[in-house]
């Protein structure tokens, strides 16, 4: 099936999950937030949202507690780089995979 | 009246021969000329430089953009250029050579052409024009020696073109060489 | 009212843009520019014409700032010359590549080392393989006219215009031409409502980068890859013949002038040898013409407007009767031959009827740098060429040259 009837002569992407795959399954190493540490967790209201601001693929919710859309994110690391209160951590992807095959 | 007239106009760089020959071929295009050509020397226009611009004036359209070779007018702003450079190069048998000097009629010989001859730098002054400011004085000894568009047409044009920068000195200037051209045989 | 003006080539072409109500004008202001960016920002400042006026530092600047506007919808314009041009290369690939219905006016200059600022056609030459539409233009009528017409084929098929004309010969002499009422250019060339304009309510990033393959996008369906957006814009290109064909014949309906889209031509119906040039030189050759008429050769001049997207084959068509093609070019594809001979000899070899007595084409030379071009030089190349015909010509001669 060609892209003829494609709706655009160029190429082009807008904010949002998905736009480059099921980015997800590329994660070696899982930023986890602890909201003992984390300002808006910890206070209660919005504030910081250091790691929403650079989270190159827009992955993180600018709410309260931040979410992290864990689909999508390539875990780059750059929001645990970024953390002005190093609330977020990252976590081996192994450490995760027999909690996913309890669940199933 | 001809069918074709190439007038060549030699100047200096700021002197504004380039606006001479845009009035004057504004005024033959109301007269009918369909193909009139301003085409200037395409230098980098430095101040005091030697420039000339070529005028063609045609009864149908102008297709040939290549400087005038063969003029049947050639004007010049500056007597002093007359030193510096060929001006005469080209110019018609039976031609016309229009000069703003302050010198007089015999001191130019040019042979088998016509000669005109006007103190266009003094009268601009008494016009009231900067010194310097020739451009729209000569259109009027232009006018007096080639008779080819009337001086309340050109110095129309001249308002027209000056609008707000002196339109009536300009025209006065015109006027005043108009009446001061001295024509040789 | 539409009403005649002797002015120069700048300004017929700046009249077109104010006529145009372009909306942004981003120009580099400094030399290879000329008094075209001038005279609208005078028309800008003085508020006969309603748009932004972007000073620059660069011309790469001013196609980007160009780019940038046209992404958010509005019409843009800009103008520049020679190494101008050439600074601004990536993004004139850029533009075409984002389909953005730009219009540039090139005041051909030729281009350094060693530095020139005279006229001849290097310049836009050298960019025809960036994927704009390039128009050649020979008098100020067809400056101002095919501004007007560039920016109604630009956003008709989303392809960026170049509107060439000869520097000097054209941009700084003084002619006659009709300027067109507003009311008429308005209903020729009504306001820009592009399909996709960029929105800060909606944010975008535009021309991602694309991977060899195509890829599917964030509602599942399957995106173009490079190559696809590249053939589309070849095959909008190329519907682009017939599109500007149909702009002239609206434009003369609405104007009553014009009507030639892709070339004019003079003398040609019984002529055995058509010279061919692009921009004023073809007028030149008008001349050429009608003294060969005159010495009893059969020749014609063909004027070629639509250099890119080339129509290759009516231009072969109308050539391939002749006997011989006579090339008059400005610029040259060094080490081999000038571009546009070499585009005529590959339209005559694909579209002729037969290949047994195909025209021969001749290649001239000249004009480079802005060295003079003579009437009788003209007349002596012509002559040379009918009377040599197939045989003698090997590679490009040079006219005037004084080596």
């Amino acid at each position: 099936m060609g892209t003829r009837t494609y709706p655009r002569k160029t190429s082009h992407s807008e904010p949002g999950p998905g736009d480059g795959g099921r980015t997800g399954s590329w994660r070696v190493a899982r930023p986890v937030i602890d909201p003992q540490v984390c300002t808006p967790s910890r206070r209660g209201v919005p504030s910081c949202f250091i790691c929403w601001l650079y989270c190159p693929d827009g992955v993180i919710s600018r709410t309260v507690p931040p979410k992290i859309d864990y689909e999508y994110c390539k875990g780059c690391g750059i929001c645990a780089e970024e953390c002005p209160t190093k609330a977020i951590s990252m976590v081996d992807e192994a450490c995760f995979i027999e909690e996913g095959r309890d669940t199933t | 009246m001809k069918d074709t007239i190439d007038i060549r106009w030699h100047g200096r760089g700021g002197q504004g021969a380039i606006t001479a020959a845009k009035i004057v071929a504004k005024a033959m295009f109301s007269l009918g000329y369909e193909g009139v050509a301003m085409i200037p020397t395409f230098g980098t226009e430095r101040r005091g430089a030697p420039v000339f611009s070529s005028l063609k004036i045609s009864r149908r359209k102008i297709y040939d953009l290549s400087p005038i070779e063969r003029p049947d007018i050639v004007v010049v702003l500056d007597h002093v250029l007359m030193e510096e450079a060929d001006i005469t190069s080209g110019l018609k048998e039976g031609g016309l050579l229009v000069i703003n000097s302050p010198c007089s009629l015999e001191s130019y010989h040019a042979d088998g052409r016509k000669v005109a001859v006007c103190n266009v730098t003094a009268l601009a002054t008494r016009a009231g024009l900067p010194a310097g400011v020739v451009n729209t004085g000569i259109i009027g000894a232009f006018a007096r020696a080639s008779g080819l568009a009337g001086l309340d047409l050109l110095t129309e044009v001249i308002e027209e073109e000056f609008k707000g920068r002196k339109p009536e000195a300009n025209a006065l200037a015109a006027r005043l060489a108009y009446e001061h051209t001295i024509v040789g045989g | 009212m539409s009403s005649h003006i002797i002015e120069s080539g700048n300004t017929a072409a700046a009249l077109g843009v104010k006529l145009c109500r372009v909306q942004v004008i981003a120009a580099y202001p400094i030399t290879p520019q000329t008094p075209l960016t001038e005279k609208l920002s005078e028309l800008v400042d003085s508020q006969e014409m309603e748009a932004q006026y972007i000073p620059v530092e660069s011309e790469h600047s001013a196609l980007a700032v160009c780019i940038a506007a046209s992404s958010t919808g509005a019409r843009a314009f800009t103008a520049t010359s020679a190494n101008g041009l050439l600074y601004m290369h990536e993004q004139i690939h850029w533009a075409a590549g984002a389909r953005l219905p730009l219009v540039m006016c090139v005041v051909n200059r030729g281009v350094g080392a060693p530095w020139t600022i005279w006229n001849d056609h290097q310049d836009s030459i050298s960019q025809r393989d960036t994927g704009w539409i390039q128009l050649y233009v020979n008098d100020h009528q067809q400056i101002i006219d095919g501004v007007i017409k560039a920016y109604r084929l630009a956003e008709s098929v989303m392809i960026p215009v170049m509107v060439c004309y000869d520097g000097y010969l054209l941009s700084h002499t003084h002619m006659p031409f009709e300027v067109p009422s507003q009311e008429a250019v308005d209903s020729f060339l009504p306001p820009y409502r592009p399909d996709y304009a960029l929105d800060p309510k909606r944010p975008a990033n535009l021309n991602t980068v694309t991977l060899p393959d195509t890829r599917v996008d964030t509602e599942g369906r399957t995106a173009h890859g490079y190559m696809e957006i590249r053939s589309l814009l070849h095959e909008d290109l190329q519907r682009a013949v017939e599109v500007y064909q149909d702009v002239e014949a609206g434009f003369r309906d609405t104007f009553g002038r014009g009507g030639e889209a892709l070339f004019e031509h003079y003398r040609c119906e019984d002529a055995e040898y058509v010279a061919v040039a692009l921009g004023s030189l073809s007028h030149n050759l008008r001349d050429v013409v009608d003294t060969l008429r005159e010495a009893g050769v059969p020749a014609g001049v063909m004027s070629i407007h639509l250099y890119r997207p080339f129509p290759a084959r009516q231009i072969a068509s109308f050539l391939s009767p002749a006997k011989g093609v006579i090339v008059f070019e400005k610029a040259l594809s060094y080490g081999y031959e000038g571009a546009l001979c070499s585009d005529i000899k590959a339209a005559l070899l694909t579209h002729a009827r037969s290949r047994a007595d195909l025209p021969f084409v001749h290649n001239y030379i000249l004009g480079l740098g802005g060295r003079e071009i003579k009437t009788s030089q003209l007349v002596e190349a012509m002559t040379a060429s009918c009377k040599a015909g197939a045989a003698s010509h090997d590679g490009v001669r040079w006219i005037g040259l004084k080596l």
